[in-house]
């Protein structure tokens, strides 16, 4: 038992409920997380995210009913999945008559097949944690040449306080089909609560995957998303992130391309306020020659708040003839809130078109001053500003439902018009 | 409408660029402000229009009964004031149309109005784009973003026609612009003239004026107006310059 307290990760797991039965992935899990540690910023990847005062506290695994109403997003007309607490509440979802998607639980994903996808990608010990401890999820398959009929809503809701939420999807787009995902992430009462999720998915050639995730938990919640997809060749793949909530939040998103003729597409916005820490760690990892990247991420951090975004792309030597394209930038609204920008390209191969840039700044005087001198109070000219400058991320979210709803909450959070 | 009594006025810094000036404009008039370049036009404009990064030390500006120098910009604005820049400032992602309708409720509301209807707006944005023969789409085009030079002066005036004020303050309007652009945007301001409003030009060429007729025309120069006259001052300034009223005044 001692040895047990002087281990942090072991210390954290240890009131975790033991599964009941140890699938192959979960055993992996826990020998990897044996003699694991949690990060310190003296680890690369998470120089500018302190994690220590968020695993030294204790979190309990429980299932628990929400008040889904407050979450469904008006005419988004979606299979709804909720997951409560990272317990999947089949009795709050709706599952639409659809002949192109089948709906799993995430026991149901074939071991091999899925040993084979994630084969040489990286672990941390968060997505390990969730692997081993995983309460429920979801394991959907998109069928052949189909396209689903609905969205797919991944409704996640925190509901109490210094409970852990370990949820697990795999999406599993067959080849030549197309899907939507839309995940949100809520809470309710949930100081000191922790969402540790992890989100993955196969796209198989010449199928078509979108997903937004929008998260607007408490400012009082931890949030830690591990997200891996894999792409075949002539695939695409478009994420858009969305972050207003939690008070700690690192946003870890991986795409290994393995394919040629495939397109990706990553784009983020992050409006920090408060103390909020959000932190948004992208990888690109280009195998095959003739593919495509775009990522574009915009943070808006006002308060005492804190922007991370390290975007990386890697182009390995066989991949010839890849265009890349990073962008990260950012508006600091008060003296006190900051931004750690760091794009990488990684680049092996020689025929590569690959451009990246970020800029952290204020918004333009002038241009208040301009739209004040126009009849504009200097709040409303802010807001503008503000829209104009996050207005093209958003706009890559295409469902007008989701976007309606995240303008409502925008207006709500913010006072900010679209 | 608008009375200027011996303002002071300095930048952050300390340094003092308007040195005691007055000026009276009645409803109906137009002045026409000449002068050397860094005499002080570009800063009375600023100063009128309520930009930070200026004190005014001494002085008053009376618009129409309120204290001007007491509101802040967007209340100047909502008071009747407009300012075309001479260097109107590009702002990405912001369309020109967007920022009108927010502007023009917002003036509305200060005033005590109805908010606009949808339908009259466009109506009224045709008709002002139209006025000034601005494209229809750089109307609905991200503010100046990527517009040239003559195109950013026509969209001042074309905002100028949206917001209808009592006084503007027009900013070399005038240079950048073609000469055909120059006659239409000319005839653009002779339209929204009347005889409630006023118009400040500030201009350094006499060729706008034989468009647009000054009542009077002032010579800025040191931060102070030196000379007032009438159309003909302008003429005789383009043939002599400025130095032979230095002159005059020191005899
Ligand atoms: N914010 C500022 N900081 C420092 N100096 C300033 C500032 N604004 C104006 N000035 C100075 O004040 C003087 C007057 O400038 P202003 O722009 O008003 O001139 P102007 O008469 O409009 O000239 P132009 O005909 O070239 O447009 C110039 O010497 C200018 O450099
Ligand atoms: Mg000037």
């Amino acid at each position: 038992m001692e040895l047990v307290l002087d281990n942090k990760v072991l210390e954290f797991v240890s009131d975790f409920k033991k599964p009941e039965t140890i699938s192959k992935v979960r055993k992996q899990a826990l020998d990897a997380l044996n003699g694991m540690d949690f990060p310190t910023t003296r680890v690369e990847d998470w120089k500018y995210t302190r994690v220590g005062k968020y695993v030294k506290k204790k979190y309990k695994q429980v299932q628990a009913t929400a008040n889904v109403e407050d979450y469904t997003i008006a005419d988004l007309n979606a299979h709804q999945l909720v997951f409560v607490n990272g317990y999947y509440d089949e009795s709050l979802s709706t599952i639409k008559e659809d002949d192109a998607i089948s709906v799993h639980k995430i026991e149901e994903l074939d071991e091999e097949y899925y040993s084979d996808i994630v084969d040489g990608t990286s672990e941390n010990v968060f997505s390990l944690i969730n692997k081993a401890y995983q309460t429920g999820g979801v394991f959907i398959q998109v069928k052949k040449n189909k396209k689903a009929n609905f969205p797919i809503h991944f409704l996640h809701v925190l509901e109490g306080e210094e409970v852990i939420a370990n949820a697990r999807h795999f999406v599993h787009m067959e080849t030549g089909s197309k899907a939507e995902v839309v995940a949100t992430y809520h809470s309710n009462n949930s100081e000191n609560s922790f969402t540790n999720v992890v989100l993955e998915g196969h796209v198989e050639s010449n199928a078509s995957l979108t997903i937004n995730k929008l998260q607007s938990e408490a400012k009082n919640v931890f949030h830690i998303s591990n997200e891996l997809f894999v792409q075949d060749e002539s695939s695409n793949f478009l994420i858009n992130t969305i972050t207003t909530g939690a008070l700690m939040t690192r946003n870890g998103l991986e795409v290994i391309v393995e394919g040629e003729n495939c397109h990706t597409e990553m784009n983020g916005a992050y409006l920090g306020t408060e103390k909020q820490h959000m932190d948004n760690h992208t990888l690109i990892d280009q195998l095959y020659s003739n593919c495509t990247s775009s990522e574009s991420y915009k943070g808006v951090m006002d308060g005492k708040s804190v922007g991370v975004f390290n975007g990386k792309v890697i182009v390995r030597q066989d991949a010839q003839k890849i265009a890349a394209y990073q962008s990260n930038k950012n508006i600091l609204l008060s003296k006190t809130a900051s931004v750690n920008s760091k794009p990488e390209l990684e680049i092996y191969a020689d025929d590569v078109r690959c451009s990246h840039g970020s800029t952290i700044g204020e918004l333009d005087e002038d241009a208040i001053f301009y739209l004040r001198a126009r009849g504009i109070s200097a709040a409303s000219a802010k807001q503008l500003l503000v829209a104009g400058f996050i207005g093209d991320v958003l706009d890559k979210v295409e469902n007008e439902a989701l976007r309606t709803n995240i303008d409502e909450l925008f207006l709500n959070d913010f006072g900010w018009k679209f | 409408m608008l009375t200027i009594k011996n303002l002071h006025a300095s930048v952050e810094e300390g340094q003092e660029i308007l040195k005691g000036l007055n000026l009276e404009v009645k409803a109906g008039e137009v002045h026409a402000i000449m002068g050397p370049n860094g005499s002080g036009k570009s800063t009375l404009a600023s100063v009128l229009a309520g930009k930070d990064g200026y004190e005014v030390t001494e002085g008053s500006v009376d618009f129409d009964g309120v204290d001007l120098l007491d509101l802040e910009a967007e209340d100047r604005a909502k008071e009747g004031m407009f300012l075309a820049f001479q260097y109107p400032v590009e702002i990405p992602g912001v369309s020109n149309v967007n920022f009108l309708r927010t502007a023009m409720n917002e003036i509305r509301e200060y005033r005590n109005e109805d908010k606009m209807s949808a339908k009259d707006f466009l109506a009224k944005v045709k008709e002002a784009s139209n006025l000034v023969e601005l494209d229809n789409k750089l109307a609905s085009r991200a503010v100046n973003v990527g517009f040239s030079g003559g195109e950013k002066k026509r969209n001042e005036i074309f905002q100028m026609a949206m917001l209808e004020p009592k006084l503007a303050i027009l900013d070399e309007t005038d240079s950048g612009l073609d000469i055909d652009a120059l006659r239409i945007v000319s005839e653009g301001v002779n339209k929204l003239r009347s005889k409630d409003n006023a118009v400040i030009l500030i201009t350094h060429y006499q060729r706008l004026l034989e468009y647009i007729k000054p009542d009077f025309v002032h010579v800025l120069s040191a931060g102070k107006i030196i000379k007032t006259g009438g159309k003909e001052l302008a003429l005789e300034l383009e043939e002599k310059g400025y130095d032979w009223i230095n002159e005059e005044i020191a005899q």
